[in-house]
C-alpha cells in the first residue's frame, strides 16, 4: 500500500518535472521570438552605421555611440514629426475623453434608443477596411478644405476612437448608481456639476483605459497620416520613419534611434498602466 | 460623425459603376464594366490568392501562438511575479507602429542581417537568403512579420478568458479522472469558444485589410509575389489613377468584410 502510493507520487513528481522543463523551454523560445527583435533595434541604435550588418554581428559596439540620437535632436525636420505626433495624439485624447463622457452620461442616465446605432457604428468602424474608403474620404477632406492640416488627422482619429470610447464609458457609468449624482442635484447642484464633481472622479479608471486606447490609435496610425498630408509640416512619426526609409536607406542606426524614440511613449504607458491598457485594448473581444 | 462614414461608402459604391470618376467632371455610367475589368485583371487574381494565404496563415498561427502563450502565462508552475514579467515581454510586439515593425524586420531579414547569421551558425542554411527580395520567400516573410506583430492581442484576450473559467469545473472533472488533454478539449476550449470566435472574426477582417506592413516591407513585390488586395487597390488608385477600377475592387473587399461583420454582430448579440 505504502509502496504503491510512493510510486504514484514519484510518477506525479516526475511528470511535474517534465512539464516544468517544457514550460521553461517554451518561455525561453517565446522570449527569443517576441523580445529579440526589439532588443536588436535598441542595440543597433547605439552602433555606428558600419557595424549594423557586421558578420559576425556585434552585441554592444566597442564604439558605443549616441550619435544617431544626437542627429535626430539636431534636425528640426525630424523633431517636427514628434511635435506633430504629440500634438495630434494629445488633442485627440482630450477631445475623445470630453465627448465620450458627456455622451456616455446621457446614454446611461436618460432613456435612449440610440444604443443599437452606436453598437452598429462601432462594428462598422472596426470592420470597414480603411483602405476601401480612402479615395472618397480623401475627396471629402479636400472638399472641406482640410487636406494637409492637423484638422484632417484629428477629425479622422476621432471617427476611429469615439464610437468605441462612448460604448466603453457608457458601460462604465452604468455600473455607478444613479443615487450618486441625484444626491448632488438634491443639494441644488446642476447635472453638469454632478457629473464633474462626483462621476468624473470615480470614473478615472475607465477614462484612463479609454485614454490609452485613444492615444495608441492616434500615435500609431499610418495609412491616413500618409494619405491626408502632403508636407512634412503636418506629418507624424510613423510617416516620418517610412519616409526616412526611402530617403536615407542606409542610415540604419538613425532609423533605429527614431524607431526607439517613436515607440517610447506607448511602451511607457503600457509598462506603467498595464491593466488599464489591456482593458482598453481588449474589451472588443472579451465580454466582461 | 455617422455621415463621415456613410458618405464615403455611398460614394465608393457609386464610383464603382462609373467610368473616369474624379479625373473628369462628367463620368459615364458603365454598369458592371469596372467589375468585369477587375475580374479579368491577372494581378487581381494573384492578389486574391496571396491575400488568402497571408490571412489564413496569419490567423491560424496567431491563434496557436496566442493560445500557447496564454496557457503558459496561466500555469500553476510559475510564480505570479514570473508570469507578470513574461506577460510584459510577450506583449511587447503589440506596442509598435507598422512603420517601426517594417523597418525593424527589414533590418533583421536583410541578406547580411542577424537572422541569416543565426541560421548559418545553427547550420540551418548556408546561403544568404534574400527574405524580402526573393519571389520564393517574400510572402512567407511578410506573413511571419504579421504573425509577430499580431499575436499579443490573442494572447491577452485568451488569458482574460482563461482566468474567467471557474476552477470548480477543473476540480470536478479531475475527480472523474480526466487527463490534462481531456481538460483542454472538454473544458478549456468550450469555455473559451465565444472569445475565440470573436478573435478569429476580428483578426480575419484586420488581416484582410493589412496595408501598412506590406507596403513598407515589399510594396507588393517582387513581381507581385506579395501583392494583396489592399496594395492592389492603393496602387490602382494612387499610382495608376484608375479610380473607377480601384473603387470596384474596394467594393469587393468591403462586401467580404461586411459579411464577416454581420456574423460578428450576431455572435456578439448571441452572447448577451
Amino acid at each position: 500500500m505504502y509502496a504503491i502510493r510512493e510510486g504514484r507520487n514519484n510518477m506525479v513528481g516526475e511528470k511535474n518535472g517534465y512539464i516544468k522543463v517544457l514550460v521553461i523551454i517554451l518561455l525561453m523560445m517565446g522570449t527569443l521570438f517576441s523580445g529579440f527583435p526589439i532588443l536588436w533595434m535598441f542595440l543597433n541604435s547605439f552602433k555606428p552605421n558600419s557595424e549594423i550588418f557586421a558578420w559576425p554581428p556585434t552585441w554592444i559596439s566597442k564604439n558605443f555611440l549616441v550619435d544617431a540620437y544626437a542627429e535626430i535632436f539636431k534636425n528640426p525636420e525630424k523633431i517636427r514629426f514628434f511635435v506633430n505626433s504629440y500634438f495630434i495624439a494629445f488633442t485627440v485624447v482630450i477631445l475623445t475623453l470630453a465627448i465620450s463622457i458627456l455622451a456616455a452620461y446621457s446614454f446611461s442616465r436618460f432613456k435612449f434608443r440610440g444604443k443599437k446605432v452606436i453598437n452598429t457604428l462601432i462594428v462598422s468602424v472596426q470592420a470597414v477596411p480603411p483602405i476601401t474608403l480612402l479615395i472618397p474620404y480623401l475627396s471629402l477632406i479636400v472638399t472641406m478644405k482640410l487636406y494637409n492640416t492637423y484638422g484632417a488627422l484629428i477629425l479622422t482619429y476621432l471617427l476611429f476612437t469615439l464610437p468605441y470610447a462612448i460604448l466603453m464609458m457608457t458601460g462604465y457609468l452604468n455600473t455607478l448608481p444613479k443615487d450618486l449624482d441625484e444626491a448632488v442635484m438634491m443639494d441644488g447642484g446642476s447635472r453638469f456639476r454632478a457629473l464633474w464633481t462626483v462621476l468624473v472622479p470615480v470614473s478615472v479608471p475607465g477614462l484612463v483605459s479609454v485614454g490609452m486606447y485613444t492615444f495608441m490609435q492616434s500615435w500609431n496610425e499610418y495609412l491616413f497620416a500618409l494619405a491626408l498630408t502632403k508636407t512634412n509640416e503636418y506629418r507624424t512619426v510613423p510617416v516620418g520613419i517610412s519616409l526616412l526609409m526611402g530617403q536615407h536607406a542606409y542610415e540604419w542606426n538613425q532609423m533605429m534611434a527614431m524607431s526607439v524614440l517613436g515607440s517610447l511613449p506607448v511602451l511607457l504607458l503600457f509598462l506603467f498602466f498595464q491593466r488599464y491598457f489591456i482593458a482598453g485594448m481588449t474589451s472588443g473581444a472579451v465580454k466582461h | 460623425m455617422v455621415l463621415l462614414l456613410i458618405i464615403p461608402i455611398v460614394m465608393i459604391v457609386r464610383y464603382s459603376f462609373y467610368d473616369n470618376v474624379i479625373i473628369h467632371k462628367n463620368p459615364q455610367f458603365v454598369g458592371f464594366e469596372n467589375y468585369a475589368k477587375i475580374f479579368d485583371n491577372k494581378t487581381f487574381s494573384v492578389a486574391v490568392k496571396n491575400t488568402l494565404i497571408f490571412v489564413g496563415g496569419s490567423v491560424i498561427v496567431h491563434l496557436l501562438i496566442g493560445m500557447t502563450f496564454a496557457m503558459l502565462l496561466n500555469t500553476k508552475y510559475l510564480s505570479t511575479k514570473t508570469k507578470a514579467l513574461f506577460r510584459v515581454i510577450f506583449s511587447l510586439p503589440w506596442m509598435f507602429t507598422a512603420s517601426v515593425i517594417a523597418i525593424l524586420w527589414k533590418m533583421l531579414l536583410d541578406p547580411h542581417g542577424v537572422i541569416n547569421y543565426l541560421l548559418e551558425v545553427f547550420h540551418l542554411s548556408s546561403s544568404q537568403v534574400e527574405w524580402l527580395a526573393s519571389r520564393d520567400f517574400a510572402l512567407l516573410s511578410v506573413t511571419i512579420i504579421n504573425i509577430w506583430a499580431g499575436y499579443p492581442f490573442y494572447m491577452v484576450s485568451i488569458l482574460a478568458g482563461l482566468q474567467g473559467i471557474s476552477s470548480d469545473l477543473y476540480e470536478s472533472s479531475a475527480i472523474d479522472g480526466a487527463s490534462a488533454v481531456q481538460h483542454f478539449f472538454r473544458i478549456t476550449i468550450p469555455q473559451l469558444k465565444p472569445i475565440l470566435i470573436s478573435l478569429l472574426m476580428l483578426d480575419f477582417v484586420w488581416t484582410l485589410q493589412q496595408f501598412a506592413l506590406i507596403w513598407m516591407t515589399t510594396g507588393g513585390g517582387p513581381i507581385n509575389s506579395t501583392e494583396m488586395l489592399s496594395t492592389f487597390i492603393y496602387k490602382l488608385g494612387f499610382s495608376k489613377y484608375q479610380y473607377s477600377q480601384a473603387s470596384a475592387s474596394a467594393v469587393i473587399l468591403l462586401a467580404v468584410c461586411s459579411i464577416v461583420a454581420i456574423f460578428y454582430v450576431r455572435h456578439q448579440r448571441g452572447q448577451e
